[in-house]
């Protein structure tokens, strides 16, 4: 059996250049990771300071013979986000669409459909193979067991679980960083900034819920699937898709590593991860077809 | 845009449709009773009879029927939506309003003579995405996310070729609407595969002597004082904690009102209204109906938007209401 295959998917938070450049290189030296993703999802307005900064990181993962992924906004809006998303589109290397607006100008050359895109049966996947699919991270709600259902249906794609990290659940015509602090969107002072790991949201009686960061809101919790690499293989699952956050990304991506080459068993990989510092607890009710709140279940 | 704006009303039951016929609907949309729509709530919904004789009714008083399967088909059971489809074309629907690639694609290839409107629950909000489903499926239609001004709208009818439906009243989604999970991570019910949000069976309500604590799935999502009515605990209208602020973090309880742009969204090229409201009974679908009729009514024969307005200030879903993003003050 082929080992599984690892992702770095694209970071969903509003970091500094100087971080994002001292981040990926670490990822470029340390990580064991097969491929990583790139470029703002969330927010069109932060692509002026990220901007800059990805031409080196691209050429420094390169060298350290990560295949690099542009990832494209999941909610292009202005007439500067379109046409980022479309001169995006034209790179040789492989792109992720988030949205159906980049598929005309992506449509016939390879490509990533990332977790916005809805992707929920073998039909759906069928239809964008025909445009250039190759590797599919179908949308965070649906349960292994679909999934798997998908993937039967679809062998010519490879298939993605999104596997590690605070769950996108929701995207926005609002932002509610803007909001919260009694500001327009359109002046909005990149708040969101200020929280790496986006802003915890509680419930009146303090328990940890939500997460909002700019026009997303995530869960609070970490989604952290943590199953038998054959499981997943029997699922038609290929690749995992591990999520950028704060804490030591490198050290999650060396627990998957040793999961998928069962050099650690499931229960210690989980241990292995809840000794780092995450920004919630460990949930994974998703892939059980439970609510996505749902903690892991100890086998 | 030239010609008559058309007025689609919601019908969650054969009464409902026959009440939104009579009070002025130039088109009804509703669902069959199951996953495949987005209002899939117990005793709502019609069978693939009563949809048969909704639409003669409904053509028998000159009314269209759009027939709503926008959910997204689950892997496991795409029969169910596959049927749908080819019941909603069986009964001589004027439309189907789809979502999912695989339906709209159905759709294309075995009932191509059927119109196919984008559902809002698509997202689809782009010239580029937009021509895409006009291309790939023959969508002569797009419901619009409720995600953009009128200005916004204006410019984009100018850049695409298919017709916009725009809603003007009732509950509205803060969330992009097809892409939105918060439903599920608390209930394991998602408005994508099941058609339901924040889904009844997963509310409780409980009381102490300060007041009432509504929850869902064990969340917290309000708290109302003593004698204070409890609202229903719809995820992403709950008061929240962040950083060091409570409140409605995502959106006030408020409901849509956007009677008052029906002079800017018809310059805005908009073809069709849209009202929410499948869950809603017949009293309040006609009263609703007949209002919005009236100032279609008077919109198109050029009337004073400010009068327009006077003819929708009575109505109210018993909360505050808003213009949404139509204003651009989420901007």
């Amino acid at each position: 059996m082929a080992s599984l295959k690892l992702t770095l998917g694209p970071l969903f938070f509003h970091w500094p250049a100087d971080q994002l450049a001292t981040f990926y290189n670490r990822v470029a030296d340390e990580a064991p990771v097969d491929r990583v993703h790139v470029g703002e999802v969330v927010c069109g307005k932060r692509m002026p300071f990220s901007d800059p900064a990805w031409p080196d990181i691209i050429e420094r993962l390169e060298r350290g013979g990560k295949e690099v992924v542009l990832s494209t906004l999941a909610a292009p809006a202005t007439v500067r986000e379109r046409r980022a998303v479309e001169e995006w589109c034209a790179d040789g290397r492989l792109v992720e669409i988030n949205d159906i607006t980049a598929l005309p100008a992506r449509s016939s050359r390879p490509f990533v459909t990332g977790p916005f895109v809805n992707v929920y049966n073998a039909a759906t996947a069928s239809f964008l193979v025909r445009h250039g699919a190759r590797t599919i991270c179908p949308p965070v709600e649906l349960p292994l067991a679909t999934i798997g259902a998908i993937a039967a249906g679809c062998a010519e794609a490879e298939f993605e679980l999104f596997t590690f990290g605070r769950l996108p659940l929701a995207l926005s015509g609002r932002c509610y960083h803007a909001r919260l602090h009694g500001l327009h969107k359109d002046s909005c002072q990149f708040t969101c900034e200020q929280d790496p790991d986006g802003l915890a949201v509680d419930t009146l009686d303090g328990q940890s819920f939500l997460a909002i960061n700019g026009v997303q809101t995530l869960s609070a919790q970490v989604q952290a699937v943590v199953l038998d690499p054959a499981e997943l293989a029997a699922h038609n699952v290929l690749r995992l898709r591990l999520s950028p956050h704060g804490c030591d990304m490198v050290e999650v991506a060396r627990t998957y590593r040793e999961l998928v080459e069962r050099r650690v068993e499931p229960n210690e990989a989980r241990f292995l991860l809840s000794c780092l510092d995450l920004p919630g607890p460990m949930v994974d009710g998703y892939v059980r077809g439970e609510p996505g709140s749902q903690p892991p279940v100890p086998a | 845009m030239s010609g008559r704006m058309e007025l689609v009303c919601p019908a969650g039951t054969p009464a409902t449709l026959r009440a939104a016929v009579l009070a002025g609907a130039d088109a009804v949309y509703c669902g069959f009773r199951d996953e495949t729509n987005a209002r899939n709530f117990p005793g709502l919904n019609f069978s693939s009879q009563e949809m048969a004789e909704g639409i003669r009714f409904a053509h028998g008083n000159g009314s269209k029927v759009l027939v709503a399967i926008n959910t997204f088909a689950r892997a496991e059971n795409t029969d169910l939506w596959r049927k749908a489809a080819d019941t909603a074309a069986a009964c001589g629907a004027d439309a189907v309003i789809a979502a999912d690639i695989a339906v709209l694609d159905h759709m294309a290839n075995s009932h191509p003579r059927t119109r196919l409107h984008l559902s809002v629950q698509a997202a689809a909000a782009t010239p580029e995405a937009i021509s895409f489903y006009a291309q790939a499926f023959g969508v002569r239609r797009v419901v619009l996310p409720r995600v953009l001004s009128v200005q916004e709208i204006a410019v984009l009818n100018r850049a695409i070729d298919v017709e916009t439906e725009a809603f003007v009243f009732g509950g509205l989604c803060v969330m992009m609407e097809g892409r939105c999970h918060l439903s599920s991570y608390a209930t394991g019910k998602s408005p994508n595969l099941n058609g339901v949000c924040s889904s009844p069976e997963a509310v409780s309500y409980v009381e102490d002597a300060e007041g009432t604590t509504a929850r869902l799935a064990g969340f917290t999502i309000d708290r109302f004082g003593a004698g204070e009515p409890a609202g229903y605990p719809t995820l992403c209208k709950g008061r929240f904690t962040a950083g060091d602020k409570t409140g409605y973090l995502f959106e006030d309880p408020v409901s849509l009102n956007a009677g008052s742009m029906i002079v800017a969204l018809k310059s805005a090229g908009v073809t069709a209204l849209k009202i929410e409201g499948r869950q809603r009974g017949k009293g309040y679908v006609t009263e609703v109906v007949r209002a919005f009729r009236r100032a279609v009514d008077a919109a198109e024969s050029g009337g004073d938007p400010v009068e327009i307005d006077g003819i929708l200030a009575g109505l109210s879903e018993g909360g505050r209401q808003t213009t949404g993003a139509y204003r651009k003050t989420w901007r």
